[in-house]
């Protein structure tokens, strides 16, 4: 009776829309994803298992055991042997699962070596996920109500002005075959950074820098993802895009990018000059 | 009257007076003053359905506001407004108070007692929670709180939340924590004082228990988040910086403090509802619960568990991944006692004979969904798994399995078992199963299809989404499913709200129970019990049927049970 239409109701909605899933979470795009992924799976293989033997066994004792049916009730109290056997068989599925998350941890947290052809800038920190060759591009992430914005290079963190780190908003660019590590903050309220394709979400605290990596592995994708943590009135419209270009595209970009800052920074100076020359701004920049 | 009458009676059957003469006129006086624990448990039930009534309302705004993309029917910040009021009035106006309530009434009735220990008190904890209720339902009028249930500052600080909403939910937190706190107080003196003759720990009913450990739970966790709400309210308007992190505060404090409270409520919530399963299905099973002991013994272990697993909730919060891995593992172990009371629930299904009244088949029901909400938990409790899950529809599905599939599905079936008892009439059992199976098919499309927009990408509490993100079918099938959901709740309101004049006459003992309530009329008269039995097993009222049919020879009629077969 209930089966029928939620079944009907994947259904239409895989039809509908390929990103629509079902039953599953997404995977391929970044090693850290398709390894939770995966753990997921198992889980889900195993959760399934316990819940159709415990439902066939509620179903078959309303079927069988009805009053009209089975009018004199079995009269029994417990059963000790029993109790311990089923407390013991759920204990040992709960440390295969323990398990087995160790076991897949490590591929989750540690961010691998980017490609050998990737040409990424070594840096050196002690407190965030690095690559064992120690090679990776760093991205700031700064949250505020209710944008994103990312801030390219391994100074992004502190020396992002002095050295003009280029900076985009709402869509991130990044080149393909090469760790990403991430640098969250957050400079209002507590946001959450979630890309489904690219790994789990880390919350964004104010006051607080967490981090996490992705190593996106196909060019030309462009992956979708927004806000996690109730952030305001526009929350649903705090969404995050990464574009996944070639390592080569991505320094393009980064150039283009950072020359068109510096060009349109110099023309708000050469305005704010020509406004304090005509006396309409102060020299501190007020009016 | 004269207990020499008594002694001489063969059947000790029922043995009560009204002592005191009701009033004529100005009843309602009646009710305003009264210290009588049945009569506070009414307006416990009665208050809290109102309450469950306008959580409903605000989720069903939610719902039709996400039936499509796009949709303008209510604003970001209404929606926000919305999703506070819902969470936190389904919180701490119903489903904890509403535990208050069964407990409130059946506590004393089944341990044999006249009142609760402190009947003023008990007084005092129903007008708090009607004053925290209207306090925080006044702000509607003003600016309605809109930083959730759980409030994270900065959201919730001044610079963010100017409103004074956000301080009716302080107030709110903290008349509801008094009432709740005081009530817990006087539960657990009640139980440790008060129990019949012969009742020892091991007799005690099961619901007893959870409500024992239900009143520990609270007296543990509701000072913390006392003083978490005091350290928000000093810090939105007397200069203090707990929570602000510009001035070296923590909103990671705050999390943890507000999760050490959070999640010991989650078990609040539903150990009451388990003692009520574990007296319903004996008792329409006919045969006795399965393993006693260990349903009692998982009920303090989960209890002592629940303080142990908050930070589950923080994720994807700063925290070192030794912490995580902790916290998983105590997570995983809180699935082992509850695991242990699904199979002995199960197994008291187990060659029973099995009578399906409207009750039995809401207690059915919620074995069913509750594991279906404590599977995806430990989905949830493996943390690599949560950081794609977290703050996904697929924990909004989760919690509303344990939650509403749990927690409302028991108080439903509860509500069903005991409303015989409570005004002397039976309920219409037709519409009881006809609202049973509108519910559980409106909830599964409801909640079922939440489960894969998790999974499809969509995070919790945003007001709309656009088109082809994959999103729209689920939804929409979501939004029809509560509607149907909601309509099968009418049914039983309104089921509970007629039967009062129309239902059947239910006599003293319907259902042929096991637990001393069903010892008395229907209503109770205002002292309970003339006469307080011995009690020799977990099943005293058995006991007693027992002992009248070897005394007389004849098979015991009472009420409409003639069709159940155990005596």
């Amino acid at each position: 009776m209930v089966v029928a239409p939620v079944a009907t109701g994947f259904y239409l909605a895989a039809a509908q829309n390929a990103s629509a899933r079902c039953c599953t979470l997404t995977s391929g795009a970044s090693p850290n994803a398709t390894s939770i992924a995966t753990l997921y799976d198992i889980i889900l293989g195993l959760g399934i298992a316990v819940f159709l033997s415990v439902v066939s066994v509620i179903v078959y004792s309303v079927w069988k055991f009805r009053a009209s049916k089975h009018p004199v009730a079995h009269q029994v109290h417990g059963n000790t042997r029993l109790e311990i056997g089923l407390t013991a068989g759920a204990t040992m599925l709960l440390v295969v699962i323990a398990t087995v998350t160790f076991i897949m941890l490590p591929s989750i947290v540690n961010p691998p070596n980017s490609d050998a052809s990737a040409a990424s800038v070594l840096s050196a920190s002690l407190t965030s996920p690095t690559p064992p060759n120690g090679k990776e591009i760093t991205i700031c992430v700064m949250g505020r109500q209710y944008i994103w914005r990312y801030t390219y290079g391994a100074g992004c963190n502190n020396t992002a002005w002095a050295d003009r780190l280029p900076y985009s908003y709402q869509e991130m660019v990044a080149p393909a075959g090469e760790t990403v590590r991430l640098v969250i903050q957050s400079s209002d309220v507590i946001h959450s950074w979630w890309i489904p394709a690219l790994g789990g979400k880390v919350d964004a605290v104010p006051g607080y820098t967490t981090y996490t990596w992705f190593k996106a592995l196909h060019s030309g994708e462009t992956y979708h993802g927004q806000c996690a943590q109730l952030c305001g009135r526009e929350h649903a419209f705090m969404t995050a895009l990464v574009k996944v270009v070639t390592p080569t595209q991505y320094a393009a970009w980064l150039g283009q990018q950072a020359a068109g800052i510096s060009q349109q920074n110099d023309q708000v100076a050469r305005i704010r000059r020509y406004l304090v020359g005509q006396g309409i701004l102060t020299s501190s920049g007020n009016f | 009257m004269s207990t020499i009458e008594y002694a001489s009676r063969p059947v000790p059957q029922i043995l009560v007076h009204e002592v005191r003469h009701p009033r004529k006129t100005r009843q309602w006086l009646d009710w305003v003053l009264t210290t009588d624990h049945k009569r506070i448990g009414i307006m416990y039930l009665v208050l809290t359905f109102v309450f469950f009534c306008l959580g409903g309302t605000e989720a069903m705004m939610m719902r039709s506001q996400l039936a499509v993309p796009n949709n303008t029917l209510v604003s970001g910040l209404q929606y926000n407004e919305l999703l506070t009021l819902h969470g936190t009035t389904m919180i701490f106006l119903f489903v904890v108070p509403v535990m208050a309530g069964f407990g409130n009434y059946f506590v004393p009735l089944m341990i044999g007692a006249r009142d609760m220990a402190f009947p003023r008190l008990n007084a005092l904890s129903f007008w708090l929670l009607l004053l925290g209720g209207i306090v925080f339902y006044a702000s509607i009028f003003w600016h309605p709180p809109q930083a959730g249930w759980w409030s994270y500052p900065p959201l919730s600080s001044i610079q963010y939340s100017p409103g004074g909403g956000q301080d009716a939910w302080i107030f709110l937190i903290h008349l509801t924590g008094i009432s709740s706190l005081v009530g817990a107080i006087n539960f657990y003196v009640t139980i440790a004082n008060m129990r019949a003759p012969g009742m020892t720990w091991g007799r005690l009913p099961l619901f007893v228990w959870s409500i024992l450990i239900y009143a520990i739970l609270l007296i543990i966790a509701l000072p913390v988040i006392a003083a978490a709400v005091t350290m928000l309210l000093t810090d939105r308007h007397f200069g203090t910086h707990w929570f602000d992190p510009t001035n070296q505060g923590s909103p990671v404090l705050w999390e943890n403090l507000f999760w050490f409270f959070g999640h010991p409520e989650v078990y609040i919530m539903i150990l009451p509802g388990f003692g009520m399963i574990s007296e319903v299905l004996p008792v329409f099973a006919r045969k006795p619960i399965f393993g006693y002991k260990a349903i009692a013994a998982s009920t303090i272990v989960i209890a002592f568990l629940s303080t142990l697993v908050w930070a589950h909730h923080l994720f994807t919060a700063p925290m070192p991944l030794v912490v995580l891995g902790f916290f998983m593992l105590s997570s995983f172990l809180i699935g082992i006692p509850t695991g242990v009371k699904i199979f002995n629930w199960t197994a008291t299904l187990w060659r029973g004979s099995l009578v399906m009244t409207a009750s039995m088949m809401w207690a059915i029901g919620f074995i069913v969904l509750f594991l279906i909400g404590g599977i995806t938990g430990i989905f949830l409790a493996t943390f690599p798994v949560d950081w794609q899950l977290n703050d996904t529809y697929f924990v909004v599905a989760h919690f509303h399995y344990v939650l509403m599939g749990g927690a409302v599905f028991t108080v439903i079936s509860g509500m069903y078992y005991w409303y015989p008892k409570m005004t002397g009439r039976m309920c219409n059992e037709r519409l009881g199963k006809a609202s049973f199976w509108v519910v559980f098919i409106g909830f599964n499309l409801t909640f079922f299809v939440q489960h894969a927009l998790g999974l499809s990408g969509m995070p919790r509490r945003i007001y709309t989404y656009q088109e082809g993100m994959g999103w729209s079918t689920y939804n929409l099938i979501s939004t029809i499913g509560s509607y149907i959901m909601a309509v099968g709740l009418l049914m039983t309101l309104y089921n509970f709200a007629f039967s009062y004049k129309t239902g059947k006459i239910a006599g003293p003992d319907p259902w042929k129970g096991n637990t001393l309530e069903w010892f008395t009329t229907s209503p109770p008269p205002v002292n309970n019990f003339d006469v307080i039995p011995r009690v020799r097993s977990v099943e005293p009222m058995r006991d007693i049927r027992l002992e009248i049919e070897a005394r007389t020879g004849k098979l015991q009629k009472t009420g409409g049970s003639e069709q159940f077969a155990r005596v």
